[in-house]
């Protein structure tokens, strides 16, 4: 495999576990106003709970996208350079919310008011919702087709983005994260919320699949081959797996199951693209490849070194705070300053 | 104004304002780091109580610094496409490994800290800070590698085919001698603003407390006490380290950019011997070096580029002409160069802000020093200052170093114009890197997409500011909470207790925890 094509691997490993990390808190995060149930002070509890799930991982979570755009940039300036011009406005908007969502899970404990609360929880939903969507067009629109000229700059003006790609792109990761913050949260807490969380994962699970699989489909079919076939049959079927778990209440392998619906897809979507990174819908002439789109090959012999290096370190701290964090966590009478 | 001017509106609001939490972060994560050892070390409450209150001041800074860090990740996409093209082959590499192996430190270690008390065991809890602290060191050294490649390019040949730069030496990227001086000297500078934090707030409660009679003998005394004694003996070494590693950047200016040094001293014609600037005055709006009369030093700009008293330093008009031999006069006529195509090139950076920004960056620092000499002195042997003045003031210059800080950078920064990559005057002409400001910008981008997120990000980053500022001073006036002042059993429990064992056993009380974090 020369390195391009192990770049082009490595940035898709990345905006994967980007989405299969982030993917949980942005749906924990968008579940509170739907999986809290009861009187005002019930519901604060259950959101407590819920959002205590993502509390010690968002952050690090996050730095997977900073280290997916930062490996675009890297590797493929070329595409950096031609897809976020291109979805300018789109891209605001994922930073805007992704700014308001940080600083409200820090500000939502600064008072101990509940109207404070209420408001700085609300923040969160929303933010993980619109960059939920963000992220899914920018994604859809990346590999499914953008107007690019042939110099790799848009044409048509600041919405020529717009069109079924990107909105296919964003309901598939916003419906994704959904029911993967279901199965997450009812594999990491205890009670009402554990049963309710499962109830929603397993009634909406088929249906929340479908964008994500309509996308890979649409990959494989205009440019795809034997292999991601079989991995879209393979995500196909992992629907399928996580919701027969579900139904028998075996939430850690339903978690696996999801998790391998992604897996699969994404592996499919960028396997059928390679080795296009921009789709153009002008000409296709005008697709930005990686070829033309990346960086010397001392340059990409460098990163290879350094993120084989650094890499499986930064998995196996990662991971060890999963570790840590591992328990089950239980709503608990509300302390006085919580 | 143009694509070109908002942008750069954008880039420099943005990015100023993301430093203003970056310097608190590295300074003071660093401080928090050593009062948690002390503390590990020693098992005195004290320390336990000010790894706490000032750890959560850096934690309710830090959110704002990586969600502000998030949009300097993408703008080089957004708003400067042609530049990522042009300096992809080295800087995206930089900006990549930055992510990977300080981030991803910084983030999940500092997650484990917060949440880690009382769940892991005592010195391993004491490690994830430290932790995340090298990770901070480790990102700012990135990106102010990739900041002065910039300003000094190495490693690099030109590639015929593109005609950009590319790599060839990634280590000489690493070990440029600017981003070592530059390094070093945002380091220092950061450790300025813990340090007049510390200062400013430990003097304001040690008054407050004197003023309402409260003990002198009590923990919550010793709290504020050796804070402002720790805060005040790092700004005076910090002080004394920006301006020996501030001298090392001027003499590698003076060889790097000229121009940008001598338009900072409005020394428009060659001297030698050379004198500095104390003040300047000037035709209100002209940029004219010769409409600048300035109150003079003999000999001691001599002294600064080159270390002796007699040196010639190349002067604002010579420098002009220079440049314009080797660069040419005007832009080329080129529509890569959008509006500029064809236009005269101005190859001094606007004086005035060169003049003021490096001497506010030193002046900030010196009131800085002042202030901390000032509180040594009126806390030695136990004392208390009341005076109003003193202790205000001293509250007031907390704002000092992060002024000098945002200086330094508009310095450094609109010094290089036009440039956005700098040439690199050791590499013959023929093998010269650079790139202007004018071809930098996304040529399919709009002005009106530009404006959207520039006011978008303005309006938000202003909310932002307030309602940080706001918590902040919240948090300050309340002090030390009573949850710090009565540590929760288990919480570590001091030297003697099995540190093996997790300081806290169970899993309850993860509201506390919270409460800490957030
Ligand atoms: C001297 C140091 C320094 C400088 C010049 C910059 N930053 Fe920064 N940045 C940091 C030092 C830092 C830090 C200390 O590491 C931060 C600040 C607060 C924090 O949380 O980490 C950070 C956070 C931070 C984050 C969020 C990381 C996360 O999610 O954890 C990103 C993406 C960037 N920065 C990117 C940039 C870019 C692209 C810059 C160039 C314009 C930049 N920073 C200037
Ligand atoms: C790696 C770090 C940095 C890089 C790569 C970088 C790059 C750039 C670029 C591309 C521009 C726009 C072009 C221009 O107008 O010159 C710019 C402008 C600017 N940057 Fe930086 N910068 C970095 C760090 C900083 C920091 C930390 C600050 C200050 C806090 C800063 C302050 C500014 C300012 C004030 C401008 C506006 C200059 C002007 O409009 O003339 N920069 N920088
Ligand atoms: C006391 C004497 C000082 C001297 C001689 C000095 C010198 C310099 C010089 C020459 C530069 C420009 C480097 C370049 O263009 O790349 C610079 C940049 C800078 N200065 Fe200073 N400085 C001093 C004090 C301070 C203080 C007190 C602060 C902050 C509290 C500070 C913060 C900065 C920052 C943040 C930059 C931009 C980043 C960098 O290049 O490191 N400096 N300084």
């Amino acid at each position: 495999m020369d390195l391009q094509t192990l770049w082009f691997a490595a940035v898709t490993v990345l905006w994967t576990g980007f989405l299969l990390l982030e993917g949980f808190d942005f749906g924990v995060a968008a579940l509170l106003p739907v999986l809290s149930k009861g009187d005002p002070a019930q519901r604060r509890a259950d959101k407590n709970l819920m959002l205590r799930t993502i509390g010690p991982v968002w952050d690090g979570n996050e730095v997977w996208l900073v280290t997916a755009v930062g490996a675009v940039f890297a590797a493929f300036p070329g595409w950096y350079a031609t897809w976020l011009p291109a979805m300018y406005l789109p891209f605001v908007l994922l930073l805007l919310a992704l700014i308001v969502r940080a600083v409200a899970f820090e500000w939502r404990h600064q008072r101990h008011d509940a109207e404070w609360d209420a408001t700085w929880t609300r923040v969160i939903t929303g933010g993980s919702v619109v960059a939920a969507l963000a992220v899914g067009g920018a994604l859809g629109a990346t590999t499914l087709g953008l107007p690019v000229g042939a110099d790799g700059t848009r044409v048509g003006g600041a919405f020529s983005w717009v069109g079924w790609p990107v909105a296919l792109g964003a309901v598939a990761v916003l419906a994704y994260s959904l029911v993967h913050g279901a199965v997450f949260l009812a594999l990491k807490t205890e009670g009402p919320v554990r049963e309710r969380a499962r109830a929603f994962a397993l009634r909406w699970s088929p249906l929340a699949a479908l964008p994500l699989l309509a996308w890979a489909g649409l990959v494989v079919l205009r440019s795809g081959g034997v292999v991601s076939t079989v991995l879209w049959l393979v995500a196909a079927l992992a629907v399928v797996g996580t919701w027969t778990r579900l139904k028998v209440d075996r939430e850690g392998q339903a978690f696996l199951g999801w998790a391998l619906v992604l897996l699969a897809s994404a592996a499919a979507v960028f396997g059928a693209g390679y080795p296009t990174v921009v789709a153009s819908t002008v000409d296709p002439a005008f697709d930005v490849v990686i070829g033309t789109a990346s960086v010397s090959d001392y340059t990409l012999t460098v990163m290879t070194w350094v993120a084989g290096v650094g890499l499986p370190v930064v998995l196996g701290y990662q991971a060890w705070t999963y570790w840590v964090f591992r328990k089950r966590l239980t709503a608990e009478p509300e302390h006085a300053h919580a | 104004m143009d694509v070109l001017d908002i942008a750069r509106w954008q880039f420099g609001i943005t990015t100023v304002y993301h430093f203003l939490m970056v310097p608190l972060t590295i300074g003071l994560g660093l401080l928090v780091a050593v009062m948690h050892t002390l503390w590990v070390r020693t098992g005195r409450a004290e320390w336990l109580r000010m790894t706490r209150f000032w750890g959560r001041i850096f934690l309710i800074n830090f959110v704002l610094g990586v969600a502000t860090g998030l949009v300097q990740e993408f703008q080089f996409g957004l708003a400067w496409s042609e530049y990522s093209r042009f300096v992809g082959d080295v800087f995206g590499s930089i900006l990549a490994l930055e992510a990977l192996l300080a981030f991803f430190l910084e983030s999940t270690f500092l997650g484990l800290w917060i949440f880690g008390w009382g769940r892991i065991p005592k010195k391993l809890h004491l490690a994830t800070i430290w932790a995340a602290v090298v990770g901070s060191t480790i990102s700012a050294y990135f990106i102010i590698a990739a900041n002065s490649w910039m300003q000094h390019p190495v490693g690099v040949v030109v590639d015929e085919a593109t005609g950009r730069p590319r790599q060839v030496d990634f280590l000489a990227v690493l070990t440029n001698n600017t981003a070592l001086a530059a390094f070093s000297h945002a380091i220092v500078a950061s450790l300025m603003v813990a340090g007049g934090l510390l200062v400013g707030i430990g003097l304001w409660h040690l008054r407050k407390r004197k003023l309402a009679g409260r003990s002198t003998e009590d923990v919550d005394h010793a709290v504020w006490r050796r804070s402002v004694r720790l805060g005040g003996y790092v700004s005076l070494a910090a002080f004394v380290l920006v301006a020996l590693t501030g001298d090392w950047q001027g003499k590698l200016m003076y060889q790097q950019q000229p121009l940008k040094m001598s338009s900072a001293e409005a020394l428009c014609d060659t001297e030698a011997p050379a004198s500095f600037s104390l003040f300047a005055f000037s035709k209100l709006g002209s940029n004219e070096c010769d409409d600048v009369h300035s109150i003079t030093i003999p000999y001691i700009l001599s002294f600064l580029a080159h270390s002796d008293f007699s040196s010639p330093v190349p002067g604002v008009n010579q420098l002009q002409e220079q440049y314009a031999d080797a660069y040419g006069a005007t832009y080329p006529d080129d529509p890569s160069f959008g509006d500029k195509a064809g236009e005269p090139i101005d190859y001094t950076p606007v004086l005035a802000v060169t003049y003021w920004g490096f001497r506010l960056m030193i002046g900030m620092g010196m009131v800085s020093a002042a202030v901390a000499a000032y509180a040594l002195w009126s806390t030695r042997k136990g004392r208390v200052p009341t005076s109003r003045i003193g202790v205000y003031g001293s509250l007031l210059a907390v704002g000092a170093p992060f002024v000098g800080n945002a200086a330094g950078w508009v310095f450094t920064e609109m010094g290089r114009q036009p440039f956005v990559v700098v040439p690199n005057p050791d590499v013959p002409r023929a093998e010269q890197v650079y790139f202007f400001t004018a071809q930098a910008v996304s040529p399919g981008v709009t002005a009106a997409e530009v404006w959207t997120s520039l006011i978008s990000l303005g309006v938000l980053y202003a909310v932002l500011a307030v309602v940080e500022f706001g918590l902040i001073v919240r948090f300050v006036r309340a002090g030390i909470t009573e949850g710090d002042t009565t540590p929760t059993p288990g919480i570590g429990g001091g030297p003697g207790t099995d540190d093996d064992a997790p300081t806290r056993p169970d899993d309850d009380a993860s509201d506390d925890v919270l409460q800490f974090a957030y």
